[in-house]
């Protein structure tokens, strides 16, 4: 006899009301218990809870309470990474100049000095000093705020609209997760029970940007988008701009679960219970170490992995001629006539290909495309970043569409990965790859064309 | 020699049981308030009393019927990896609702050490619980801890020690049903454990069996299909 048989015996002489007479069996025991070895000295509950609550989870507070922390975290970032990043690219502009020296020193060839130092150093070192800062401050703020309990308030608050589209309560937490990592988000999507709607949150976790992309979203906005305010005014409109493309990406994820509840996954969401824990004061100190250190060091480590390959190649394609043209400029002009219908251009289609890997590389091999040497220069403050744009054509519609093209374009190939780990369907993959690549092609497409037809441009 | 042992963390979601890894490896794993933060297995190692222990940190489930697949993670580790020990970590300041996953990995497996966490946040909520009581009513040692800050380890990891080493025995009661399901269970449980024998807790399988868990038996079936492919490779 084997197991299937026995299961159909035990099915044979089971009843459907079976497994909820063992549930409350199980619920009865654990009173019982409760009643002899647990006891109660005080009476008063504890309301501090319930208390914030109330206010946290309004109707009418709950969200513009949402998103003023959204606001807050997002200013602390971009505020205090601003510092911190220019130091950063001075250290290593500084660095760099010995590092040369000791090449000309030992009178190594172009070619090497090239790779290495115009290539792979200033490619990792750019990734690190954009990246490093607004990192170690995004990562601890929003673990204070995790720790505290705030997102499962987030999750409740945003239940009634995920319901709405006929998606699951829950996809607003791995929603969050998602701000940190896509790839991690798409792992957590477990905590959906019902698989209709954990493959919602699947393919529409990519709308969410993760830290990958917020070098990129920070730097144009701060660039483009607030070119014309100064000081503390410029930095809040920076911070409007990022929580509207934010805004953006949950209204896109509001749309596309809908879409697809109404189409290929068709179905009513299924009830489930959530959990709000009290609110615990964080351990502060722990919390912050842990987060800034190790999660920003981690997430560091992958982006240089990737981004240290990365600008070795665009080194290579941008310095190997084929006729009088290099490999990197035949490819930048195959993409250039596509590029230019949506308001962006070749360079930056061919930094989203080459940047499949990983997102953080996006913006340095941009630069890189753009630097006719193929390596990328010495980029010491913002202005310097503006010009190198400005001097390609760039207007503050490019800018905006190269941050929706990134923030809706296909997830990363470490996502791409784990989207396949977790449906196990070549089919599934393939949608959370075409949805994203279709909604950021159209939706440039749209803003170049009207703003082209409004005269902005 | 053979003086290495694993230890699984089972519990209710957001109960502190990555606080408690961490607490216990080390390890910077990320921990927060909300449910559903660990959704697959992490590792670490403790060293105590020259013995190590490998120390698995389970997503956190509210119950272990294989409902949605972390509860299926969580349920195939303790059931087919078999760890040496298995610690169901509960939240004092809802220890009711808690014990009732305490009480269904006492039906998959042997040696169990509940831990009742947050035991400082439920004291200032004048919450007493007597763990004496609830060892003696679940059979397996119950030890009260707080992993936040580091309260009762030295018991908690001097329980571990004896358990493992053969001193303490656990003996976990087992949940009684009404007359019709137990009469169920009669019938096809020995059945169960002709196919099985003592590898896995023939009762629990009878009760999975009759509740229609067909995962389980989807990974029951592909864990044999492994197995074989083993054998004959060997």
């Amino acid at each position: 006899m084997n197991m299937n048989e026995l299961f159909s015996e035990a099915q044979a002489i089971s009843s459907p009301q079976l497994r909820d007479d063992i549930v409350q069996q199980l619920y009865s025991r654990s009173r019982e218990l409760c009643d002899v070895g647990v006891s109660y000295t005080k009476t008063k509950a504890d309301t501090r809870t319930e208390k914030l609550d109330a206010i946290f989870t309004s109707k009418i507070w709950g969200f513009p309470i949402m998103l003023i922390m959204l606001g807050v975290v997002f200013y602390l970032t971009i505020a205090g990474a601003n510092i911190p990043s220019s130091m950063l690219a001075e250290f290593f502009g500084w660095l760099e100049g010995y590092i040369t020296s000791v090449f000309q020193f030992l009178h190594a060839p172009d070619w090497l000095h090239g790779i290495l130092v115009l290539g792979l150093y200033r490619g990792s070192t750019w990734v690190i000093s954009v990246m490093l800062p607004p990192m170690a401050i995004f990562f601890p703020t929003f673990a204070l705020l995790e720790n505290y309990g705030y997102l499962p308030r987030v999750a409740f608050n945003m239940d009634r609209l995920f319901k709405f589209v006929g998606a699951h309560g829950k996809q607003s937490l791995t929603m969050a997760m998602g701000f940190g990592c896509n790839a991690a988000a798409v792992m957590s999507s477990r905590i959906i029970e019902s698989p209709r709607e954990r493959m919602l949150a699947i393919l529409t976790n990519n709308f969410v940007p993760c830290n990958g992309r917020w070098g990129i979203l920070i730097v144009l906005a701060s660039l483009f988008m607030a070119a014309n305010f100064t000081g503390g005014f410029k930095l809040l409109v920076t911070t409007g701009v990022i929580v509207g493309i934010v805004l953006f990406g949950i209204v896109v994820t509001f749309f596309v679960s809908w879409a697809l509840s109404k189409t290929l996954l068709k179905g009513v969401p299924t009830h489930y219970t959530l959990e709000l824990p009290p609110y615990r004061r964080p351990k502060f100190f722990d919390t912050v170490i842990r987060s800034s250190l190790t999660k920003s060091w981690t997430v560091l480590v992958r982006a240089v992995k990737v981004a240290a390959p990365a600008a070795i190649l665009t080194w290579v394609l941008a310095n190997i001629h084929i006729g009088d043209t290099s490999i990197l400029l035949h490819m930048v002009e195959f993409l250039d006539p596509f590029g230019k219908m949506l308001g962006l251009d070749g360079y930056i289609m061919l930094a989203f290909i080459l940047g499949l890997p990983a997102n953080e590389i996006v913006l340095p091999i941009l630069l890189m495309g753009y630097l006719s040497t193929g390596s990328l220069t010495e980029v010491d403050s913002l202005v310097d970043l503006k010009q190198i744009f400005l001097d390609h054509g760039w207007t503050w519609v490019t800018a905006l569409n190269v941050m929706l093209f990134s923030l809706l374009h296909y997830p990363c190939g470490t996502t791409l990965v784990n989207i396949y780990k977790e449906t196990k369907s070549k089919k599934w993959t393939f949608l959370a790859f075409l949805i994203p690549t279709v909604l950021a092609i159209v939706v440039p497409f749209i803003v170049y064309q009207t703003a082209k037809l409004l005269g902005w441009v | 020699m053979n003086n290495s042992y694993r230890i699984a963390l089972a519990g209710n979601p957001n109960t502190g049981k990555s606080t408690l890894f961490n607490a216990f490896t080390g390890l910077r794993q990320h921990t927060g308030n909300w449910a559903g933060k660990t959704v697959s297995l992490a590792e670490g190692t403790v060293r105590h009393k020259e013995k190590n222990y490998q120390i698995v940190d389970l997503p956190g489930t509210y119950s272990l019927f294989s409902n949605s697949v972390d509860e299926e993670v969580a349920r195939n580790y303790i059931v087919f990896e078999k760890p040496d020990i298995t610690l169901v970590v509960l939240d004092a300041t809802s220890l009711e609702r808690n014990l009732n996953l305490a009480l269904q990995v006492l039906e998959m497996t042997k040696n169990v050490i509940v831990c009742i966490n947050l035991i400082d946040e439920a004291e200032k909520k004048g919450i007493k619980i007597n763990e004496r009581i609830l060892t003696r009513k679940l059979g397996v040692p119950v030890i009260k801890i707080s992993a936040r800050n580091k309260i009762g380890f030295p018991m908690l990891l001097d329980t571990i020690d004896r358990l493992v080493s053969g001193k303490i025995e656990c003996n976990p009661v087992q949940t009684t049903y009404n007359e019709e399901i137990e009469e169920k269970i009669t019938t096809i449980e020995s059945k169960i454990s002709n196919l099985v024998g003592n590898t896995i807790s023939s009762r629990w399988l009878a009760l999975r069996l009759l509740d229609g868990d067909k995962a389980l038996l989807t990974e029951f079936n592909r864990r044999l299909v492994l197995n074989d492919q083993v054998r004959r490779e060997a």
